[in-house]
């Protein structure tokens, strides 16, 4: 494992992307298969099947520091991160081991149908040979999550640089159902057949937030324009008699959203459509939070089907009758992408996501500015003459969302965050007027700079009025604007209201508590934007 | 009986030698343990500190009617018998015995219990009565022994020099950056120095406290004559205009709290290096230990976590509210403002007072406790009187607002 804590400390330690791809490339060439293998799965957001509990973990842990379970509880949101603090908390390793990563992957693996006890002896004896980095990364093979500022972007170039094949074909290569358990470093990277596997989606094309006026994009005729939904992006792929639904995590929801076994009645095989996955009211989709209990479910429930039904809004044709299309121009597939969805019935839960027309700048800013009567979050720019790319690009396209809505509220509780933010105070709790009265109505935790958080953390330590757990109640003496994206009525909420989005837009040093908003403002908005 | 010490809206109070112990508002009388920020303010009336601490507390402070004291020699004020002990944390610094009646209290100001080569070596003060710090009174706070670490810091800037790279380490610039100093190979040159760390080597060495030999960065100083040298900065001096003449360079923070990794990340430095002049958890625990005390006050740091600990093992263990911490316990916070190091170091080495480590004590607020009360009751009234969540409907209010990711990985969004 001295190989692999090596290259975790050398991508750790540095904030530059060129050293990272370069300590990974290197280790991609010199580790074995095995290794190299579970390094993509671990990078990927894949681990080995739990093996024990977190909570078997603590308790061993625990157990062994010799401090009650209580304070290592304690210790763990100070941290930040379970598998660091056990880490941390644990003594020194008495003996030293140089065991590669695939063999402690297959001790996890064949802890499984074994005794408790064997399970706890292995585990502690692990830890007696490892030190501080190694125990680390082998508590979190067991915990999952290696978020270690490894991107999909930078794995695919750095297995581009130790194979000499293209970053595309690699980036291919590793999308999909693949797991670490099931194939081989071979199969998965070096065999030329990527489309064996018919589930294998086309990694998607992100759009960048619009940052200039759209002018700035040359003329209006070279663009296409559609509305920015409000649901999720899914591929929709249909190959070999069979169908499989793709969300943009790389993750398979086909089961989630059984409408969709319906479109191979229509549509023929070979076929991926990109889109957005909406519930649907028959002419329009209806507001996000009803999609919230379908992604929730891995089985739906006939009355939630009948509640909140799903269509897919497609936008894009990436494979017809088996071949990519992806080179082709936007305005070529959208051109297919119609005929290929025009006279499809109602129930097959598939339309395509309607091209806007619009003559210059100034009338699609008109168009723009009515998306939340549309119940779109505003529209999309996608270039005509552009070609599917893969990942985030920046140039062909664009999504153009209407400003957000804002409410100046007074910050009332504060928790700490964890991972990069542990030991600051980035948690918060705030609170609208109504009469004299504080009333809690949403939590943001994103949108100060590093710099605004550490002042409102030294602040908070010195205005702690009572402490609830993690929680603390702070002085109701700092105003800040919340920016969001859309609000609802929520019988759920003591306010009355849930926001979409919320997040700090602006620290308003220059407003006192008293001319923060009041709850009937919340009223208002939810009268003129509430869906 | 009336207690030695007790704990005020001003600080800590000695009602038997009507005196305070680094009191955080104008005070007649200040015993002061040592020279940060935090612990030694303007504006007392009248100082007492170890004669060791008092250069770097006028340099500091300008102009202060002070009185130095040797360790360990015992004097009267009013009916209380004081004397000032070797805390192990900065030279100079040092833990306050109070003695009333034959009832023995220690304040132990900021401490350690390792050996650091260059300040007086902590001791443990039998004591009724021990207020402690406990800036890292977790268990997960352990440091490795000096020489270790000096090793992996005398790598880094080999790695660097060999290719012409310099080697900035941000520490603060009174103690940490002399240890540092003290730590590395003696073979390191040259050694740069910015002007709020060669202000306080300046005084150090006028003491006699042997420091290396280092070269303070001024504006006439042709950096580029120096390639792959290590420089020492305080932590603002980071990413400011001030560093940006040293091109390449690594970064390194040297503090306690880089054993943390999300600290280490936020930093944003190329390594941090795990140097801290507070106790780590086992220093912590013999210190209390070897005092012999059976009342223990935390004050500040995870005081709250500490005082259960204690109080779990048997201490009659308290809280006291104080407003210490700032050098370290807040983070390293960038609380301190952001320019004045830097503005200091223009206005050079010459200017007599080095820009403060930590907040305005003026614009702190004070603390609304002052009376200490037993931890295990205050936890049990927290969580018998309150939610655990301030409002828990919100909690699911943040499960919708956290879709973004969804469950699990979760299916995205564009």
């Amino acid at each position: 494992m001295k190989d692999f804590a090596a290259l975790f400390t050398a991508i750790d330690q540095t904030t530059k992307t060129t050293r990272k791809t370069e300590a990974l490339a290197a280790f991609f060439r010199d580790a074995s298969d095995a290794d190299r293998l579970w390094t993509i799965a671990l990078f990927s957001g894949r681990r080995p099947k739990r093996a024990v509990t977190t909570t078997q973990l603590r308790e061993w842990a625990a157990e062994v520091a010799g401090v009650p379970l209580w304070l290592l509880e304690e210790s763990y949101p100070i941290v930040g991160d379970l598998a660091e603090t056990l880490a941390l908390i644990l003594p020194p390793a008495r003996s030293e081991s140089d065991k590669p990563l695939s063999h402690w992957i297959s001790v996890l693996r064949g802890l499984h149908g074994a005794e408790i006890t064997e399970r706890k002896a292995a585990i502690i004896a692990a830890w007696d040979e490892l030190d501080a980095t190694e125990r680390f990364l082998f508590n979190k093979l067991i915990t999952g999550g290696f978020r270690i500022g490894v991107s999909q972007k930078l794995m695919t170039r750095a297995l581009s640089r130790a194979t000499g094949q293209d970053e595309p074909v690699i980036a291919l290569k590793l999308m999909g159902g693949w797991t670490p358990e099931t194939t081989s470093y071979k199969a998965l990277i070096e065999t030329d057949d990527p489309a064996a596997d018919a589930s294998r989606p086309y990694p998607f094309y992100l759009a960048y937030q619009l940052g200039e006026p759209p002018e700035s994009l040359g003329p209006a005729t070279d663009w296409q324009a559609e509305w920015k939904w409000d649901g999720i992006r899914g591929q929709l792929i249909l190959r070999d008699g069979t169908h499989h639904l793709w969300s943009r995590g790389e993750e398979l929801i086909t089961e989630r959203f059984p409408e969709f076994s319906r479109t191979r009645d229509f549509l023929p095989d070979g076929t991926v459509l990109d889109g957005e996955i909406v519930t649907w009211d028959g002419s329009a989709p209806m507001p996000f939070s009803t999609l919230q209990p379908r992604i929730g479910r891995k089985t739906v429930p006939k009355k939630l089907l009948r509640e909140a039904p799903v269509i897919l809004l497609a936008y894009d044709l990436l494979e017809q009758d088996g071949a990519d299309l992806r080179a082709a121009p936007m305005a070529e597939r959208r051109a297919r992408l119609e005929a290929l969805l025009d006279g499809l019935p109602e129930d097959a839960a598939l339309q395509a996501s309607p091209v806007l027309s619009f003559d210059g700048w100034e009338s699609l800013a008109a168009l723009r500015s009515s998306a939340r009567a549309r119940r779109a979050e505003g529209v999309m720019l996608k270039r005509r003459d552009s070609p599917y790319l893969s990942g985030r690009k920046k140039g062909d396209w664009w999504k153009w969302k209407l400003d957000p809505l804002t409410i100046d509220a007074v910050m009332i509780y504060a928790q700490q965050g964890s991972g990069r933010r542990a030991n600051l105070f980035t948690d918060f709790t705030f609170a609208v007027w109504k009469g004299n009265e504080l009333v809690p109505f949403t939590k943001a935790y994103s949108g100060l700079t590093d710099k605004e958080f550490t002042q409102i953390t030294a602040w908070v330590r010195k205005n702690t009025l009572q402490r609830f757990g993690p929680v603390r109640q702070v002085r109701p003496e700092h105003v800040f604007e919340i920016a969001f994206e859309g609000i609802q009525p929520s019988p759920r909420h003591k306010s009355g209201i849930s926001l979409r989005f919320p997040r700090m837009s602006r620290w308003r040093h220059d407003k006192p508590v008293n001319e923060a908003n009041s709850l009937e403002d919340l009223q208002q908005m939810l009268a003129a934007y509430g869906s | 009986m009336k207690p030695v010490l007790t704990f005020t809206e001003r600080g800590i109070y000695c009602p038997a030698g009507d005196f305070f112990i680094d009191p955080w508002r104008p005070v007649d009388r200040a015993l002061i343990t040592h020279g940060h920020a935090d612990h030694a303010r303007p504006g007392h009336a009248r100082y007492l500190a170890t004669k060791a601490a008092l250069p770097v507390m006028r340099h500091r402070l300008g102009a202060i009617t002070a009185e130095g004291v040797d360790y360990g020699t015992r004097h009267r004020i009013g009916d209380a018998e004081v004397s000032f002990h070797p805390a192990g944390h900065l030279p100079g610094s040092a833990q306050i015995r109070v003695s009333v009646g034959g009832e023995v209290w220690v304040v132990s100001g900021d401490y350690k219990t390792a050996p650091d080569g260059l300040c007086e070596a902590f001791e443990p003060v039998p004591c009724h009565a021990f207020i402690t710090e406990c800036t890292f009174g977790l268990p997960v706070f352990t440091w490795a022994d000096q020489a270790s670490v000096a090793k992996e810091i005398n790598a880094w800037w080999a790695a660097n020099a060999a290719q012409g790279t310099y080697s900035l380490l941000a520490a603060y610039s009174l103690g940490k950056a002399q240890r540092l100093l003290r730590m590395i190979d003696p073979e390191i040159a040259p050694i740069l120095t910015h002007g709020a760390v060669e202000a306080t080597n300046a005084v150090l060495r006028a003491q006699g406290y042997a420091l290396p030999d280092t070269t303070h960065v001024t504006a006439g100083l042709d950096v580029k004559s120096c390639p792959g040298a290590l420089v020492i900065a305080p932590p603002s001096a980071l990413g400011s205009a001030w560093a940006r003449r040293f091109k390449p360079a690594s970064s390194a923070f040297a503090s306690g709290w880089m054993r943390l990794r999300g600290v280490r990340r936020r930093r944003a430095a190329d390594r941090g290096f795990v140097v801290s002049d507070h106790a780590d958890w086992p220093g912590l625990q013999a210190a209390i230990r070897e005092t012999g005390a059976e009342r223990v006050f935390a004050t500040h740091g995870y005081t709250e976590i500490f005082a259960r600990w204690l109080h779990a093992e048997g201490y009659d263990a308290a809280v006291v509210p104080t407003q210490f911490g700032g050098e370290e316990e807040d983070d390293m916070p960038v609380v301190e403002p952001a320019d004045a190091e830097q503005a200091a170091t223009e206005q050079a080495a010459t200017a007599h007072k080095a820009a403060p480590e930590t907040s305005d004590p003026a614009t702190s607020a004070a603390p609304d406790a002052t009376v200490p009360y037993p931890t295990g009751q205050n936890r049990e009234d927290a969580t018998a009187s309150a939610p655990a969540d301030p409002d828990p409907d919100d909690a699911t209010a943040s499960g919708q607002t956290d879709l973004d990711t969804g469950p699990n990985t979760g299916p995205d969004r564009r």
